[in-house]
């Protein structure tokens, strides 16, 4: 389906967010070549909440990256609706992560030195039509943590700062890498929640990357990484809610 | 507020100690050049205001008698703006209660009209009424000395006879900003006096109706100076001129051009060393600072800041320290440097002072410091904003450590691994452990510069009063006498050994260079007042030719063997005797070898054999003064009796000068030295101390491993105080070599035709170099181990890199 495909540029449909053709990624560390993507493709719908199964090291973090345009693609198509995004240029990277995208990292990546109001207000700041901190923090169920330091917060706490940071701008796509990986399961799911009712209320594409097989369940379509290809893609014929899931 | 200043503001908060750290550094760079520059020409400024206003001359000369229509002639000189002729005498005081004879230049003051040069500026009172011979202004400086208000009385022996004078005025002078004696080292407020008197009352004295013996003179702009020397030479020759000098042989004026140059050398030596340290500290510091920052810098990226805007936010962090930097050494400097100002304003005598700084050297300080900081800062920043977000984002790959080459050896194997850990660390990063070391090798060399000063001065007051001018006083006369004056000497009450000295003005030439000094004739075998080479020895005065000093010879550019002319200035022949009547020679020439070259530390010193000298006169022998071994315990009954010797202008005593030589220095010396040590204390410490906190930051995961496998506290500090004792002792071999630099420097930025520093450093200033820094980095060092005895290793662990 993608082969054929291949040739004609950007022609995509409406619903359409991410599409990815032939991707490949190479990164050189000194003596070895590392291949994290080798040719990947895929295309991710909007409002669909996507879950990015497999090992460490099987590519799919990579794949996120590039998407965010937080890394550059050695080779192959990447776009976001009618955008090619391996075209686009440092500054153009700049806007398109400013204006489109929102970002969750396993490691939360708060500012220490900033409160949980200040941290969303970081993006807020520089966003054309943001909600408020404190609207967005309530979206994550943290309107009574506002000024409490990152220092001062559980892991799951944090974690909810950060998704609040990434929803603050009313951004199209969230990308999620590890979100619950630092985190038990019982916090966990709060986490979860947080990101399904984002994707419900605000229909924020959603891609979630994880290695945990449980969490998958809760996606309307699974994509499996392995050695920098996708190996299995399926849909899921019934969504478990969050708080149902256990690991 | 913006959320990202909040965070700069609280990363300033955080970051206080190192930041502090850089700020102090930095501020010493401008705290110097501010000092030094603000000090050079605060002095500048003021001496040329002073003698603007006070109309200080430009050329000066001496004569035995000279009658008043000559005052014409000279002012027909072309060039000439303005002269001012005028009697000036030595006269040897007795005051109550000064049991030695103190000295005083009495100077005529015109009687009927003001001062047309060297103005002088009355502090109190009055000048003298016409023709009172009982009438004196002073100088403001002797009658501090000695606590003289208006009314005050002592005695003067003004041409053999004593008189009372009485203190009517207090004054200053442009040409005695410093104001020192015949034969001192250093000015004695107590034993010189400048006194001013009526002209009419002093020619009667010295029998100069109608003629005077001094003359100072004021150029038209871009006349030619020496040309008027030559022809001014020319007219006094008849009168007994003793050759006329500029400005730069005007004793006050040559002082504190010394004194100004020493100024403009600290300027130009010691900011750009602390610049250069601040800037090398900052470099490395932000660099791992900002590399810390890695991952913020990354997320901010992700989340769509714009890089230009991330690099101004670090770029605010860096103007932040250095504006701290700055505002403390603009305030320091700007103190310090009023305080040096005044200290040299107590030391010279001005009577006001002009604190001139300008806002250029505030500017350049300022300019200098922040693009520094800056540059340091702006490569890191440049690098973590071209990473791309996701791997600024992902901890840096980690570090790659070599096998070290000397680890075939067996030694490093019985290293332990925390030994060889630390070792690694330094051979891992060896530009930044090279510049750690050398910064720590900077504050070491400072010290050495500071310190070695006392040692050089030491050196000097050793060699000039126990090995050379051995002799306990020297009594210099008036005019020159008669050899029989010896035995005069020799027989006043304590007096135990005398040995004669002649002095003549001369200018020596060598091809085109040329230069205006005193040769001093000495008798052979003299015992009290030695000759040394330049090696300290004692030299015996060849029978023919002339020992040249180390400074006379480089500035002549003559060498042992070299034939030289000596023109003869001072012509003292029918001394005693001569008036307007008597008409002098033309001025003679003779051509003499070089016979030697020595060591003299004061003044442009020239020696020849008193016979040889007295015969290249052709004249009968006479003496200017001698040099005399005392009987200590009857010091009183000699200054009596030498009170009433009327040929006598001045006694003075080694002890006493030696005594004050050492004072002067001491408060002069103590100043500075403090200033240098506290500075380099400052930087000893700063680079000490955030080279320790960048090496724990970037290693508290490594740290906390240890202490979670069970290493002890002071089993993981010991990785880095090692690695920190490795590099400071690497560093003081070359605070070494890099001190022995600077104060090789100092030595030639101290060099006039005043006096030379000689260059010698006591092992003790290195040992002390070394240990102030060694205690320096020992307290940054400890002050960062307590914050690995306070480690959170879970917390190290559980945080990513």
């Amino acid at each position: 389906m993608a082969q054929s495909r291949k040739k004609s540029h950007a022609k995509t449909s409406p619903d359409v967010m991410f599409k990815v053709e032939g991707v490949t990624k190479v990164y050189h560390t000194g003596e070895l070549d590392i291949h994290a993507l080798s040719g990947v493709d895929l295309t991710l719908y909007e409002g669909e909440l996507a879950v990015l199964l497999g090992p460490s090291g099987s590519g799919k973090s990579t794949l996120l990256n590039i998407l965010g345009g937080l890394d550059v693609a050695t080779d192959g198509h990447a776009w976001f609706r009618e955008n090619e995004i391996t075209r686009l240029t440092e500054s153009e990277l700049t806007s398109y992560r400013r204006d489109h995208v929102g970002f969750v990292f396993q490691f939360y990546n708060l500012i220490p030195s900033l409160s949980a109001r200040e941290n969303v207000a970081l993006v807020t700041e520089i966003s054309k039509n943001p909600m408020k901190p404190e609207e967005a923090l309530g979206l994550v169920g943290l309107d009574h943590r506002l000024d409490h330091f990152p220092a001062q917060m559980s892991g799951g706490e944090q974690q909810r700062v950060a998704i609040a940071r990434a929803i603050a701008k009313r951004p199209e796509v969230l990308l999620c890498d590890e979100p619950t990986g630092a985190l038990d399961s019982k916090t966990g799911v709060h986490v979860l929640e947080a990101l399904t009712s984002v994707n419900e209320e605000l229909g924020t594409t959603t891609a979630v990357i994880t290695h945990n097989m449980a969490i998958a369940d809760i996606a309307h379509r699974v994509f499996h990484f392995g050695d920098g290809r996708i190996t299995k893609t399926y849909a899921n014929k019934k969504r478990v809610a969050p708080d149902k899931v256990q690991w | 507020m913006s959320a990202l200043d909040k965070k700069l503001l609280r990363d300033m908060v955080r970051l206080w100690a190192q930041a502090l750290a850089i700020a102090l550094v930095m501020a010493s760079g401008v705290t110097t050049l501010i000092l030094a520059v603000g000090a050079y020409r605060s002095l500048e400024e003021t001496r040329s205001a002073y003698y603007e206003r006070y109309r200080f001359a430009d050329v000066f000369a001496t004569a035995k008698r000279a009658p008043e229509f000559v005052e014409r002639q000279i002012l027909e000189i072309s060039g000439v703006a303005a002269a001012e002729a005028r009697i000036q005498e030595f006269a040897l005081l007795d005051i109550e209660g000064m049991e030695q004879p103190a000295t005083g230049l009495a100077m005529s003051l015109p009687d009927y009209r003001e001062l047309r040069l060297n103005r002088i500026y009355l502090r109190k009172g009055r000048l003298p009424d016409p023709g009172r011979v009982d009438e004196v202004t002073i100088n403001e400086a002797f009658a501090t000395a000695h606590n003289f208000e208006l009314g005050a009385k002592f005695h003067a022996i003004l041409n053999g006879y004593k008189r009372p004078l009485t203190v009517v005025g207090i004054a200053l002078s442009p040409e005695f900003i410093y104001s020192i004696g015949p034969g001192d080292l250093i000015p004695d407020d107590r034993r010189f006096a400048d006194l001013w008197m009526s002209e009419k009352a002093m020619a009667a004295m010295f029998d100069l109706d109608g003629a005077f013996n001094s003359v100072s003179l004021k150029l038209l702009r871009g006349a030619n100076q020496a040309e008027v020397i030559k022809q001014l030479d020319d007219i006094l020759e008849r009168y007994g001129g003793t050759g006329a000098y500029g400005r730069k042989d005007q004793p006050s004026h040559a002082f504190i051009d010394a004194e100004l140059k020493q100024l403009k050398s600290m300027a130009q030596v010691i900011p750009p060393i602390f610049l250069l340290v601040s800037a090398f500290l900052i470099n490395i510091t932000l660099t791992r600072l900002i590399a810390l920052e890695r991952e913020q810098i990354g997320l901010l990226k992700a989340l769509g800041y714009r890089r230009l805007t991330i690099a101004v936010h670090y770029m605010k962090l860096i103007v932040f320290i250095a504006a701290v930097g700055i505002v403390i050494g603009v305030v320091a400097g700007t103190w310090l440097g009023q305080g040096l100002t005044r200290l040299y304003a107590d030391f010279f005598h001005f009577p006001f002072l002009i604190f001139k700084r300008g806002m250029d050297i505030y500017a350049i300080a300022a300019g200098i410091s922040l693009a520094t900081a800056l540059l340091g800062g702006l490569r890191s920043i440049y690098t973590a904003l071209t990473l791309p977000p996701a791997v600024a984002m992902s901890p840096p790959l980690p570090t790659h450590y070599a096998h070290l080459g000397i680890e075939k050896l067996q030694l490093i194997r019985h290293l332990s691994q925390l030994t060889i850990m630390a070792i690694r660390h330094i051979i891992r990063w060896p530009v930044r452990s090279a510049l750690t070391v050398l910064g720590i090798a900077m504050s070491g060399a400072l010290l050495i510069t500071a310190l070695f000063s006392l040692d050089s001065i030491e050196f000097m007051i050793d060699t000039i009063y126990f090995q050379a001018d051995r002799q306990d006083a020297t009594v210099n006369f008036t005019h020159e006498q008669p050899r029989k004056v010896l035995q005069e000497v020799e027989h006043l009450p304590g007096v135990l050994r005398v040995e004669p000295y002649r002095s003549v003005a001369v200018r020596l030439r060598h091809g085109h260079y040329n230069r205006k000094l005193a040769i001093v004739g000495r008798p052979p075998g003299a015992d009290l007042s030695r000759i040394l080479d330049r090696d300290n020895r004692p030299v015996e005065l060849p029978q023919s030719g002339l020992l040249l000093s180390e400074r006379v010879a480089k500035l002549l550019h003559v060498s042992r063997g070299d034939m030289v002319d000596v023109e003869i200035l001072d012509d003292s022949r029918g001394q005693g005797s001569l008036d307007a009547t008597s008409i002098g020679t033309r001025r003679s020439t003779r051509r003499l070898p070089v016979a030697g070259i020595i060591q003299s530390y004061l003044g442009l010193a020239v020696y020849m054999d008193l016979l040889a000298l007295n015969e290249m006169l052709d004249e009968a022998p006479v003496v200017s003064g001698v040099h005399i071994a005392i009987d200590k315990s009857r010091t009183g009954e000699l200054f009596k009796a030498i009170k009433g010797l009327p040929a006598v202008s001045a006694i003075a005593l080694q002890d006493a000068s030696l005594a004050k030589f050492r004072e002067t220095l001491a408060t002069n010396l103590t100043i500075m030295t403090t200033v240098y040590v506290v500075l380099s204390v400052i930087i000893a410490f700063g680079v000490v101390y955030n080279s320790a906190r960048i090496q724990l930051s970037e290693r508290v995961r490594e740290f906390a491993s240890l202490r979670v496998l069970g290493f002890t506290k002071g089993e993981v500090s010991h990785v880095l105080l090692l690695e920190l004792a490795i590099l400071v002792a690497a560093a003081i071999p070359l605070a070494f070599v890099i001190g022995y630099g600077f104060a090789w420097a100092t030595v030639q930025g101290f060099e006039s035709d005043l006096y030379s520093l000689p260059f010698i450093i006591k092992s003790n200033t290195y040992a002390i170099s070394a240990l102030v820094v060694l205690a320096a980095a020992t307290v940054s060092a400890l002050i960062v181990r307590r914050r690995i005895d306070q480690l959170d290793m879970i917390k190290a662990l559980k945080t990513r890199e």
